[in-house]
C-alpha cells in the first residue's frame, strides 16, 4: 500500500471509476480548466475531456438539478459543491428531487448521484463558509450521507458512492485534504453503514465521524497516559448509521461521549445519545454526554474559532466526567 | 398575415389526424371534469390542478414525440400522461390514491410518471423540475441518442431562480450541441392568482430566453394546428442542432388553479367568458365541421365515447384497493437497502 493524501485518494477513486465506467462524469464550479478550488480534480479535464468534466457557472441549483436529471437517465454524475456552504442554494434540488423522486415515481426512476465537497470548519472562513451539514442532510430519507476521515476510507467510500444507485451526500473533511495515510491500490470499496473501531478500549466509548475522529484519537492517547482506555468509534456514515457497533462498544465500556463539530441541538450526537439510551440503557453507568460546537455562527479570529469547535481538552475533560473522575 | 398562416397550416394538416387529436383533447377534458367532481366528493385528496382550456398545447406537441424523446412537466400533468398513452384508469386510480395508480398511489395528481413512454414525471415545486429537464437533454446527447426533451413549464416557473440557472446552462451546453431541449412555456396567464403582468417586469418571455442565447417563438396555444406546425418544425430543428429552443404557447386556464380557488378575486367573469370563445376544443370542432372531416353526430359520438371511458376509469379507481401497508417502505432507496431507518 502506498501512502497518499486525502486529496489524492479522492482523485484516485474518481479517476478509476471514470476509466471503468463511461457513465461517470463530473460537474462543478472551476473543476476543469482551473483544476478545482481544492485541486481535487486537477488534470481530469485533460484526461477525460469537457463532455465528462463540466465546468459550470455559479448555479448550484441549476447544475445540481441537471445532474439529477442525468442520473435519472442512467448516468452517474459526481457533483462538486465547491464547499457545502453553497449547497443551501441547491437544497431544493437535493431534498425535493434527488431524495424523493424514486418514491413519488413509485420506483420508476433511481438517482445514482454523488454530491461531494468540503464540509466543516477550522480554517478561519467565518460564518457563511463554515457549516457541518451531516444532520441537516442526514434528516432526509432517500439520501445517503457519509463523512469519511482516513484516506483509505475516502477512496473506498467514494468508489462505493459512485456505484450506489442512490443519491449520496459525500462530506469531506476540508481541513484534512493534505493529511496522509495508507491507501489500497485499485479496487477498494468500503460499504456504507459499517462503523470503524479506530482505537480499541474498555473504559469509555468516544463516538465521532470526520475530522473529530482524529481529535478523539488524540484525546484517547492523553487519557491512556492516565491509564484510561478509550474506545474510538468512527461512524463513517451518518445515514445509514451503524447502531450495532456503537451499542456493542457501550455494552463493553458502559460510558459514552459523542463528539461533533456541528451545533449541539438536533445534531448527530443527540441521535447517538438517544439510540444508546434506547438500546443500551441497562448497560450505562453514566449519562451519555455530547461535545459539540459552540452555539454561535462561526467567528473569524483564530482564538475565537478555536473556542468554537470541540477541543482535545474538552473531550478529555468530558470523558473523565462520565468516568466520575472530576478534574 | 393571420389568414395567410391559417391557409398554410391547413394545407399541411391531415383532417384524420385532427380528428384523432380532437378525440384525445375531449378525453382529457372529460378526465379533468370527472376529477373535479371526484375531488368535491372527497374521493381525491391533496391538490388537484386541471388542464381545462390548455388541451391543444399538450395534444399538438406530445403527438409529435418520437420514441427516444423524453417529457417532463410540473404538477398540471394529467393531460401529458394521458396524451402519451397512459391508461385513464391508472391515471384516475393514482388521483384516488390506489395501488393500481400510475405510481402505486405514492405520488398522486402532481406526480404522474410513465417512464416507459418517456414521461419523466410531474413535479410539485414550481420551477424545480426545469434543471432536471436540461440534464435529461444532456444525457440524451451524452448517450448518443438523437432524442430531445420536451420540457413543459408554466409562466410562473419563468420567475424562479431554478429556471434562470437552468436556462443559462441549456444555452451554454447547446453551444456544443449537447442540449436538445425544447422549453414549452404553457403561458396560461396566471401563476395561481397572480397574472403575468403582476409577476414580471418584462412580460415578453422571448427576452428572458434571449438572455441565455436561446431562440424562441410564440404560438397560439388555443389553435391545435398552430401548435402542430410549431412542434413539427422546432422539434426536428432541435433534434438536428442539439441546441435549446423555447416556445411560448399562449393559452388560458379556463378552470380554477386548483380545486379550491378564489376564482373571481383575480380575474373577471368577462375575461373568462372572452377566453371561453377561444376554447381550443370549441375552435377545433368548428374547424373539423368546416373541413367536412366530421358532422355533428360524429362529434357527439366522440364525446359520448370519452364520457364512457372516463366513467369506467372513475369506477375502476373507486373499486381499486388501497396500497398495501408494506408499500410505505418500498421505493425509498434503490438497490438492496429497503429502508435504512426502518425500526
Amino acid at each position: 500500500m502506498a501512502e497518499k493524501t486525502y486529496r489524492e485518494a479522492l482523485k484516485e477513486a474518481m479517476t478509476e471509476e471514470m476509466e471503468r465506467d463511461e457513465s461517470v462524469l463530473l460537474l462543478g464550479e472551476d473543476i476543469g480548466v482551473y483544476g478545482g478550488t481544492h485541486l481535487i480534480t486537477d488534470g481530469l479535464l485533460d484526461m477525460f475531456g469537457k463532455k465528462r468534466v463540466i465546468d459550470t457557472p455559479i448555479s448550484e441549483a441549476g447544475f445540481t438539478g441537471a445532474a439529477i436529471g442525468m442520473a435519472m437517465m442512467g448516468l452517474r454524475p459526481v457533483v462538486e459543491m465547491m464547499t457545502w456552504n453553497f449547497s443551501f442554494i441547491a437544497a431544493d434540488q437535493i431534498i425535493q428531487n434527488a431524495a424523493k423522486v424514486r418514491y413519488f415515481s413509485g420506483g420508476q426512476v433511481q438517482v445514482p448521484l454523488v454530491i461531494r465537497g468540503p464540509n466543516g470548519g477550522g480554517v478561519q472562513l467565518s460564518a457563511q463558509h463554515t457549516h457541518s451539514l451531516e444532520s441537516f442532510y442526514g434528516h432526509f430519507p432517500g439520501l445517503k450521507v457519509v463523512a469519511p476521515v482516513t484516506p483509505a476510507d475516502v477512496k473506498g467510500m467514494m468508489i462505493s458512492s459512485i456505484r450506489d444507485p442512490n443519491p449520496v451526500i459525500f462530506l469531506e473533511a476540508g481541513a484534512l485534504y493534505g493529511t496522509r495515510g495508507e491507501v489500497p491500490e485499485g479496487e477498494h470499496t468500503v460499504p456504507f453503514g459499517k462503523a470503524r473501531v479506530a482505537r480499541e478500549g474498555s473504559d469509555v466509548t468516544l463516538v465521532a465521524y470526520g475530522r473529530q475522529v482524529l481529535l478523539c484519537e488524540r484525546a484517547a492517547e492523553r487519557l491512556a497516559e492516565d491509564g484510561i482506555e478509550a474506545e474510538v468509534i468512527d461512524l463513517r456514515s451518518i445515514r445509514p448509521l451503524d447502531e450495532e457497533t456503537v451499542i456493542e462498544s457501550v455494552r463493553k465500556t458502559h460510558r459514552a461521549v459523542s463528539v461533533q463539530e456541528q451545533w449541539r441541538y438536533y445534531g448527530v450526537s443527540s441521535e447517538i445519545a438517544a439510540i444508546i439510551q434506547e438500546k443500551a440503557f441497562d448497560y450505562l453507568d453514566a449519562p451519555v454526554e455530547r461535545v459539540s460546537g459552540a452555539e454561535v455562527p462561526a467567528p473569524y479570529a483564530r482564538n475565537l474559532e478555536l473556542m468554537c469547535f470541540p477541543s482535545e481538552e474538552q473531550v478529555v475533560e468530558v470523558a473523565r466526567r462520565v468516568l466520575y473522575q472530576e478534574v | 398575415m393571420a389568414d395567410e398562416k391559417q391557409t398554410e397550416v391547413s394545407a399541411a394538416v391531415d383532417p384524420e389526424r385532427l380528428v384523432r387529436l380532437y378525440r384525445e383533447m375531449v378525453l382529457v377534458r372529460e378526465f379533468e371534469e370527472a376529477s373535479q367532481r371526484s375531488f368535491r366528493q372527497g374521493k381525491i385528496g391533496g391538490y388537484l390542478h386541471v388542464y381545462t382550456g390548455q388541451e391543444a398545447v399538450a395534444a399538438g406537441f406530445l403527438s409529435q414525440k418520437k420514441e427516444e424523446d423524453k417529457v417532463i412537466t410540473a404538477y398540471r400533468d394529467h393531460a401529458h400522461a394521458l396524451m402519451l398513452g397512459a391508461d385513464p384508469k391508472e391515471a384516475m386510480a393514482e388521483l384516488f390514491g390506489k395501488r393500481t395508480g400510475m405510481v402505486k398511489g405514492k405520488g398522486g395528481s402532481m406526480h404522474l410518471f410513465d417512464v416507459d413512454r418517456g414521461l419523466m414525471g410531474g413535479y410539485g415545486i414550481v420551477g424545480g423540475h426545469v434543471p432536471l429537464g436540461v440534464g435529461i437533454a444532456y444525457a440524451l446527447r451524452y448517450r448518443g441518442s438523437d432524442g430531445i426533451c420536451q420540457l413543459y413549464l408554466g409562466d410562473g416557473a419563468v420567475q424562479t431562480g431554478a429556471f434562470h440557472e437552468a436556462a443559462n446552462l441549456a444555452g451554454l451546453w447547446g453551444r456544443d450541441g449537447m442540449c436538445p431541449v425544447v422549453f414549452i412555456v404553457e403561458n396560461n396567464q396566471y401563476a395561481m392568482g397572480t397574472s403575468v403582468e403582476r409577476s414580471t417586469a418584462n412580460p415578453d418571455f422571448a427576452g428572458k430566453f434571449e438572455a441565455y442565447g436561446i431562440e424562441s417563438e410564440k404560438v397560439d396555444g388555443m389553435s391545435l394546428e398552430a401548435v402542430l406546425e410549431a412542434g413539427g418544425r422546432v422539434f426536428e430543428e432541435v433534434r438536428e442542432s442539439g441546441k435549446a429552443y423555447a416556445i411560448e404557447a399562449i393559452t388560458y386556464r379556463i378552470a380554477p388553479h386548483g380545486a379550491a380557488d378564489f376564482f373571481e378575486k383575480y380575474r373577471t367573469k368577462e375575461e373568462v367568458r372572452e377566453w371561453r370563445q377561444k376554447d381550443p376544443i370549441g375552435l377545433l370542432e368548428q374547424r373539423l365541421l368546416d373541413l367536412d372531416a366530421v358532422d355533428e353526430e360524429k362529434l357527439q359520438e366522440i364525446k359520448d365515447e370519452a364520457k364512457r371511458t372516463i366513467e369506467e376509469a372513475v369506477r375502476f379507481a373507486d373499486e381499486s384497493e388501497e396500497p398495501p401497508p408494506e408499500e410505505l417502505y418500498t421505493d425509498v432507496y434503490a438497490g438492496e437497502d429497503e429502508y435504512l431507518g426502518k425500526e
